[in-house]
């Protein structure tokens, strides 16, 4: 609506507005994510045998399913941005749906791992909490957060799919699939860091 | 279009073309959660105005406490509750509050305050209109990066209604003190209040930062290339850079922290810790301070490096000279952003750190001193045989160049390891951080109020109130802080209750009297700035679209701008400090006007379109 016609101009670097603050925005996770791995580093090495005994503890199985359904569901989130940029609205409607399950399916996968956890009275205030699981569910549970924060807009991109217009906005679903990759990246650090990396004496003992 | 389009040509003169373009948005679209940049920068600068007297009411209180202990605070000490807040039936704060107050007062004035300030208010407004744009990139995350700070506020203050009162750990909120150890896992204290609050601020941080820097990268004017950036855009867009990239690592920390706080997990708790509630142990406190001024000294420079924007615009408008250096003065600032990030130990000499560290971070804070001084320089080289104008911005830009050459000083005095263990904890950091945030980034806001005002209100500000605003304030400012390098050195600690209590403070006690008065006079010379403003909105003249004949694309706007900012095309032809430019006969060259020239040994020379460039190479 600006008066001055030349300033709606295309963007200077070719990358849409969203899709660069986006990016901006992944730097910004990165280092929130970071000050996570920090501690993690600091304390792992001052508390060697608790968080060995943690990791050994901890149910790979679960997390290596966890792990499947996310990466899964990073596929399936390209296939609906590459159907509807092609104007394909049944395989769009499909593949973002089971993007969508994929993340429910992570999140009950987590409840059934939580709720193990809660029966071994490892919470925070449990009496076999230890610092390890601190770190266990602060950064499991901001994970999960952001899987929760990635399926609210994918919910809305889905329904809005279902109307007689379908989704309008290729770049926006683009734009969302970076978030969701780099939700899924971020597993694939959290997933060795605090499962697998179990010392040998530890993984020994069990 | 076309219709609506001679609808505001019509109207635009008189500078109610907004009015027309948004008749269809209902009020509270319009100035509650508008999406337009510069109600988002008005709204910042209301709210953080009133927490500037928020936090400085209760700066006094605290100055009283100092100068007079035991004595009740004039006026409201017998107002205030018997609880926590008064010894009973006197009038005089408590211990607890006292320490309450201080962490309030820095919380306020770092977050509520300057930073919402340097980059919510003047980011928002300078932006688009500076690289002559009609827009943010994403106006509507925009709105939402405002919408967070005035809860997060209320958050912040509502520690007043819980048991023991607002947060009292400092603003650097350090476990263990930080994380209430005596109180009950699942209840809230002042401090949990004080984490969340935080929390939101710095996501309301990144929220506007990534915002900034699509904005800078996509939208510029046809014809700006980044080197045609005012510095203000400049200070501002690295300034965004340091929030996207540090502010998520102070929430990671206060995330733990709010961990310690809330579940009773220990991050930072260390084994063995006595208190009433049972922690697993394990953590450590000095990894909090890692986290905390990893973002925290970064931090630092968001609160002046757009200040420093704002300065070097001013004193080059108003001496009608181009800046000294402006690549020099881009890479100093892009200097000062990357080395804040290598420096965070310096707050931690004392915290019982590795020493051979404190050495390393010595040597690369000491380093900071050189791009400071770059911009120092090139600042007094603007100035140099320049045409000055002491206009109201140009006093409070001076005031910045003085005060920031005193705050850097005594910055290298506490960068040095052996010297800082001796004024650690002292008044003297009291003194050094209020010349930087006060002397500095405050009198870098005033300059920038000063200078803007007539474009974000369409009404000029008194000059002679403003003189008087700015001499008062200077004056008292520096009655107040300076002695407090002399407490420091004498061995004041900060954050202390009661001086008398100490037989070496006692002979210092008229200092601590003398700088609680001029504390007071400064408190009250803001209300001039206050004044100023409100009676300039009513009764103030009509601004012109370019009262200081200044260079950048701001000034080609209409005077209060409406939606969509300008009105007629812009292309930008030449640097932002074209001043005094040979072959001109006005003493600048706007952005805008088209125009040849040719740069002869760093001076630009104009030439008539109709010249071979040949003719003016000797």
């Amino acid at each position: 609506m600006s008066l001055a016609l030349n300033l709606s101009h295309e963007p200077i670097t070719k990358i849409p507005h969203g899709k660069l603050a986006m990016w901006a925005f992944l730097a910004s996770e990165l280092m929130f994510f970071s000050g996570f791995f920090g501690g993690f580093i600091v304390l792992r090495n001052t508390n060697y045998d608790v968080f060995g005994a943690g990791s050994a503890h901890l149910n790979w199985t679960l997390a290596l399913i966890n792990t499947f359904i996310l990466i899964g569901s990073s596929l399936t989130m390209a296939l609906a941005i590459h159907n509807l940029e092609h104007k394909k609205d049944g395989a769009f409607r499909l593949f973002m749906g089971l993007t969508i399950l994929g993340g429910f399916g992570f999140l009950i996968v987590k409840y059934i791992e939580y709720s193990s956890k809660f029966a071994d009275g490892l919470f925070p205030g449990q009496e076999n909490h230890t610092v390890f699981y601190s770190f266990y569910f602060l950064m499991t549970g901001f994970h999960a957060l952001h899987v929760i924060a990635g399926m609210i807009p994918m919910a809305y991109i889905f329904f809005k799919g279902f109307t007689k217009a379908g989704y309008p906005y290729p770049s926006k679903v683009e734009t969302l699939g970076l978030y969701w990759h780099f939700v899924d990246l971020m597993w694939i650090f959290i997933f060795p860091a605090l499962y697998l990396m179990i010392p040998y004496h530890v993984a020994g003992a069990h | 279009m076309s219709t609506s389009l001679a609808h505001t040509e019509e109207h635009a003169d008189h500078g109610h073309a907004h009015e027309h373009e948004h008749h269809d948005l209902p009020w509270y679209r319009k100035y509650v959660f508008s999406t337009d940049h510069k109600v988002i920068s008005k709204q910042f600068m209301l709210a953080s105005l009133i927490f500037l007297f928020i936090g400085g009411a209760f700066a006094l209180m605290l100055r009283w406490q100092l100068a007079y202990p035991g004595e009740a605070i004039p006026v409201i000490g017998h107002l205030l509750p018997d609880t926590w807040v008064a010894e009973p039936g006197s009038g005089v704060i408590t211990p607890e509050f006292f320490v309450q107050l201080t962490t309030m007062h820095a919380t306020i004035m770092i977050f509520f305050v300057i930073i919402p300030m340097a980059v919510g208010m003047f980011g928002n407004f300078c932006i688009p209109l500076m690289i002559g744009t009609d827009d943010m990139a994403l106006p509507r995350l925009n709105m939402w990066s405002f919408w967070l700070v005035p809860p997060a506020g209320l958050i912040m203050l509502a520690g007043v209604f819980t048991e023991m009162g607002y947060a009292g750990a400092g603003w650097t909120s350090y476990p263990p003190l930080a994380a209430d150890i005596n109180k009950e896992a699942f209840t809230f204290s002042g401090q949990t209040l004080w984490l969340i609050s935080v929390f939101m601020i710095g996501f309301s941080s990144i929220m506007g930062a990534v915002n900034y820097v699509a904005t800078v990268l996509n939208k510029r004017a046809k014809g700006m290339k980044l080197f045609d950036m005012p510095l203000t855009v400049w200070g501002l867009f690295i300034t965004a850079i340091i929030a996207t990239l540090g502010t998520p690592v102070l929430a990671a920390g206060l995330a733990m922290l709010f961990f310690d706080n809330f579940f009773h997990t220990s991050f930072f708790i260390p084994d063995h810790l006595v208190s009433g509630a049972s922690f697993p142990g394990g953590g450590q406190p000095v990894l909090f301070q890692h986290v905390f001024w990893f973002y925290s000294h970064p931090a630092v420079y968001i609160m002046i490096l757009p200040l420093m924007g704002i300065v070097s615009e001013v004193l080059a408008t108003f001496s009608r000279k181009p800046i000294y250096g402006y690549k020099a003065m881009v890479f100093a600032v892009a200097g000062i952003a990357f080395l804040g990030f290598i420096v965070w130990g310096h707050h931690m000499f004392q915290s019982g750190m590795n020493p051979l560290l404190g050495t390393t971070f010595m040597l690369s804070t000491i380093v900071i001193a050189v791009p400071s001084s770059i911009k120092v320089f090139n600042w007094l080289g603007t100035l140099w045989r320049g045409n000055i104008h002491f206009s109201s911005a140009m006093l409070a830009a001076l005031a910045f160049v003085s005060m920031f050459i005193i705050g850097g000083l005594s910055g290298v005095f506490m960068a040095s390891a052996p010297v800082d263990i001796y004024i650690h904890d002292t008044y003297f950091i009291v003194a050094h951080i209020h010349y930087v945030l006060f002397g500095g980034s405050l009198f870098g806001i005033f300059a920038g109020i000063y200078y803007w005002f007539p474009k974000m209100f369409g009404k000029m500000l008194s000059e002679s109130w403003g003189r008087r605003h700015l001499f008062w304030s200077f004056l008292a400012f520096n009655a107040t802080f300076f002695p407090m390098h002399v407490l420091g050195i004498g061995g004041h600690m900060r954050r202390i209750y009661d001086p008398n209590v100490y037989d070496f403070l006692k002979g210092m006690q008229g200092m601590n009297e003398f700088i609680t008065i001029a504390a007071i006079v400064m408190g009250f010379s803001q209300l001039m700035l206050v004044g100023n403003i409100l009676y300039s909105l009513k009764w103030g003249k009509k601004a012109p679209r370019n009262p200081w004949n200044a260079n950048t694309l701001e000034w080609a706007a209409p005077p209060h701008p409406g939606h969509g900012n300008f009105d007629m095309d812009i292309t930008v032809y030449r640097g932002p400090y074209e001043f005094g430019v040979e072959g001109r006969e006005l003493d600048y060259w706007p952005q805008w006007e088209p125009g040849k020239s040719i740069t002869v040994h760093h001076h630009t020379i104009a030439v008539s379109d109709d010249t071979s460039t040949s003719v003016g190479m000797h």
